[in-house]
C-alpha cells in the first residue's frame, strides 16, 4: 500500500515489481493524475513546450503491467497501525501489510489579507500550472513573490513570454537559502540583463483587487500592479498523517538508511522523509528528484527483504534561459569558496569548501566540474583551493591526481 | 512515427513504432525498455540515459550538443558512437534506428 501517488511512488511500484514483490499494490494519490514530474512544471510545461504526457513519471500502461491497483483523487485520512488500515477520504478502510508514505511536500501559503483573490498562485502541481497558464500573456504582468529557484525559473520562461516580472525577495539576494553570495550576483544580473526587476528587503504585507488580484502592498509601503502573483516562498513536508499515526517526524519522517520507520511495517522515501546521510555526518531532509528516485529504491528494496542502503551525494537542478545550474551536495557551513571560470561568459562553476574538503558545487553551464565533483564529495576529499581556481589545468586533471 | 529498435547488452531486441517530436530515451521509458535510467526526465543533467548508436545511423542523428559532449565524457564505457537518448528527437528520418543500451547507466 503506497500513500502519495509522486516521483517517489511511480519509482517504487517499478522497483517493488523488479525487487519481486508478487501481491498486490495500491497506490492512493490525493491529486487526479498518474506520478508525473514536477521539474517541467517551472521549465518547458509551463513554457507550452511539453504536453501533459511528457510530463507523466510513466505512462498509464505502464501501472496495468505493473499491476497497480491506483486510486486517485483520494485522500488517505488516517492510518491506523495497531490493525493496519487505512481510512480514506470517501471513507473506506483499506488493510495492509507493509506501508509505505510517499507523501512529499506542499507549498508553505501566503496568509496575509488578499492572499485568496484569483491571481494569487503557487507552483506545485499540474493544476497549478493550468491556472498560472491563463494569465500567461504578453504585456501582462506578474510579481514573483521569493527569489528561490522555482521563483527565478518562472520569472525566466515569463521574460521569454513577454510578461513584465517583477520579484518581490525578503532577503538582500537571490537564492539565499541555498546558494552563496557570489553566485546570487550571478542569477540576480542574469535576470536584470533580461529585464527583470527585483526588490529586495521587501515583505508582501498584503495583496488588493476586486474578486482578481491587482496590487501587491509591500510592508515598506510600496505598491505594484499586477495580474498575476506566483509565491515560491518554500515547502513543507507532508507528515501529519504520519505524526498523527504516532510515527516519530522530526523535519519529516524520521527514516533510518534503508527508508524504514520505527515501525517495522511502514517505510517512507521522497521528500517528506528526515534521513541520515553519510557524506554531512548528520540527518537531512531535501528537495530533488534523485532523492525522491533513490531512497524509493531502496524502501522499495527493504520492502523486498533485501536491505540497500541509501548513502548518494545529492543533486539537483535548474534550468533558466540558456543556463543549465547543476549543483551537487549541500554548501551550507562551508567556510570557502572558490569560483573557476568567468561568470560574465556564463559558464563557472562554485565550488563550496570546508575545512579543505569539498563539500558542495554550482555549476553553471560546466558538466564536467559537477561530474567531478559528486565523486569528490562522497570521497570526502580535500582539494587545493588555488588549483581549483586555476583553469589552465584542466578539471580533470585537477579532480583525478590530488 | 519511427520504428526503433532498442537492443540491450545481452542482446534482446525490442523493436517499437515511437511517435515524432519524442526522444529516443522517452520511446525507451515510455515503452518499459530496461537499460535507460533517465533520472533527470530529458533534461541533460544526469547522464543516466546513454546508448550506443548502431554505426549505420551514426551521422543521421544529429550533431551532439555541448552540454551533452560533456557529460558523455563521464558515462561509464564511452566509444564513439555515444549518445545520451534524451537528446536525439524523434523524426521520420529516423525509421528503422537501432541503438544498444549499456550495461549499467552509472
Ligand atoms: C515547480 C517545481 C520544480 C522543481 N524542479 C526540480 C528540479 O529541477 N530538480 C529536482 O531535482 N527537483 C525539482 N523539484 C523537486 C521535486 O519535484 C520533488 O523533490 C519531487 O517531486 C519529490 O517527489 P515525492 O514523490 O517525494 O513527492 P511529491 O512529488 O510531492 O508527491 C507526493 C504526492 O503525495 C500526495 N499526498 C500527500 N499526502 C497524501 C495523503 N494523505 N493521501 C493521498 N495522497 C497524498 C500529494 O498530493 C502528492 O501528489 C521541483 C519541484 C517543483 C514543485
Ligand atoms: S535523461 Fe538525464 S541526461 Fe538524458
Amino acid at each position: 500500500m503506497i500513500i502519495g501517488a509522486g516521483h517517489a511512488a511511480g519509482q517504487a511500484v517499478a522497483s517493488l515489481r523488479s525487487g519481486g514483490h508478487e501481491g498486490s499494490i495500491t497506490l492512493i494519490g490525493e491529486e487526479p493524475y498518474i506520478p508525473y514530474q514536477r521539474p517541467p512544471l517551472s521549465k518547458a510545461f509551463l513554457a507550452g513546450e511539453l504536453g501533459i504526457e511528457r510530463v507523466y513519471f510513466k505512462p498509464p500502461e505502464f501501472y496495468d503491467t505493473a499491476k497497480a491497483d491506483l486510486r486517485l483523487g483520494t485522500l488517505v485520512n488516517k492510518i491506523d497501525r495497531a490493525s493496519k488500515s487505512l481510512t480514506l477520504s470517501d471513507g473506506e478502510t483499506l488493510a495492509y501489510d507493509k506501508l509505505l508514505l510517499t507523501t512529499g511536500s506542499r507549498v508553505r501559503k501566503l496568509n496575509c489579507p488578499g492572499a485568496d483573490l484569483e491571481g494569487v498562485t503557487y507552483l506545485r502541481t499540474i493544476d497549478d500550472v493550468e491556472i498560472i497558464k491563463k494569465y500567461f500573456a504578453p504585456g501582462k504582468t506578474v510579481i514573483i513573490v521569493g527569489a528561490g529557484y522555482i521563483g527565478l525559473e518562472v520569472a525566466a520562461v515569463a521574460r521569454k513570454h513577454g510578461l513584465n516580472v517583477k520579484v518581490i525577495e525578503m532577503e538582500d539576494r537571490v537564492l539565499a537559502r541555498v546558494t552563496s553570495p557570489e553566485v546570487s550576483q550571478f542569477f540576480h544580473d542574469v535576470h536584470t540583463d533580461a529585464g527583470v526587476e527585483i526588490h529586495y528587503g521587501q515583505a508582501v504585507s498584503a495583496f488588493e483587487g476586486d474578486g482578481q488580484v491587482r496590487k501587491v502592498i509591500t510592508q515598506s509601503g510600496d505598491t505594484f500592479d499586477a495580474d498575476l502573483v506566483v509565491a515560491g516562498i518554500g515547502i513543507l513536508p507532508n507528515i501529519e498523517l504520519a505524526e498523527a499515526a504516532g510515527l516519530a517526524c522530526e523535519n519529516g519522517i524520521v527514516v533510518d538508511e534503508f527508508a524504514r520507520t520505527d515501525d517495522e511495517a511502514v517505510f517512507s522515501a521522497g521528500d517528506c522523509t528526515n534521513h541520515p546521510s553519510k557524506v554531512y555526518g548528520r540527518r537531512i531532509r531535501l528537495e530533488s528528484v534523485h532523492n525522491a528516485l533513490e531512497q524509493a529504491k531502496s524502501a522499495a528494496s527493504a520492502m523486498c527483504g533485501t536491505l540497500k542502503e541509501y548513502d548518494q551525494v545529492p543533486w539537483f537542478w535548474s534550468d533558466q534561459y540558456d543556463l543549465k545550474l547543476q549543483i551537487a551536495g549541500l554548501s551550507q557551513g562551508y567556510d570557502e569558496v572558490v569560483v573557476r571560470g568567468d561568470p560574465s561568459a556564463r559558464k563557472f562553476a562554485a565550488f563550496y569548501l570546508k575545512d579543505g574538503v569539498l563539500i558542495a558545487v554550482d555549476a553553471v553551464n560546466s558538466a564536467p566540474e559537477f561530474m567531478l565533483s559528486k565523486k569528490l564529495i562522497a570521497d570526502k576529499a580535500s582539494v587545493a583551493p588555488e588549483r581549483l581556481a586555476d583553469t589552465s589545468i584542466s578539471i580533470k586533471e585537477i579532480m583525478t591526481k590530488q | 512515427m519511427a520504428k526503433i529498435t532498442y537492443v540491450e547488452h545481452t542482446g534482446e531486441k525490442r523493436e517499437l513504432e515511437v511517435a515524432n517530436g519524442l526522444t529516443v530515451m522517452e520511446g525507451a521509458v515510455n515503452n518499459l525498455v530496461p537499460g535507460i535510467d533517465a533520472d533527470c526526465g530529458g533534461a541533460c543533467a544526469c547522464a543516466t540515459c546513454h546508448v550506443y548508436v548502431d554505426e549505420a545511423w551514426k551521422d543521421k542523428v544529429g550533431e551532439v550538443g555541448d552540454m551533452e559532449e560533456t557529460m558523455l565524457d563521464f558515462v561509464e564505457g564511452r566509444e564513439a558512437n555515444s549518445r545520451l537518448s534524451c537528446q536525439i528527437k524523434i523524426t521520420d528520418e529516423l525509421d528503422g534506428l537501432v541503438v544498444k543500451t549499456p550495461e549499467s547507466q552509472h
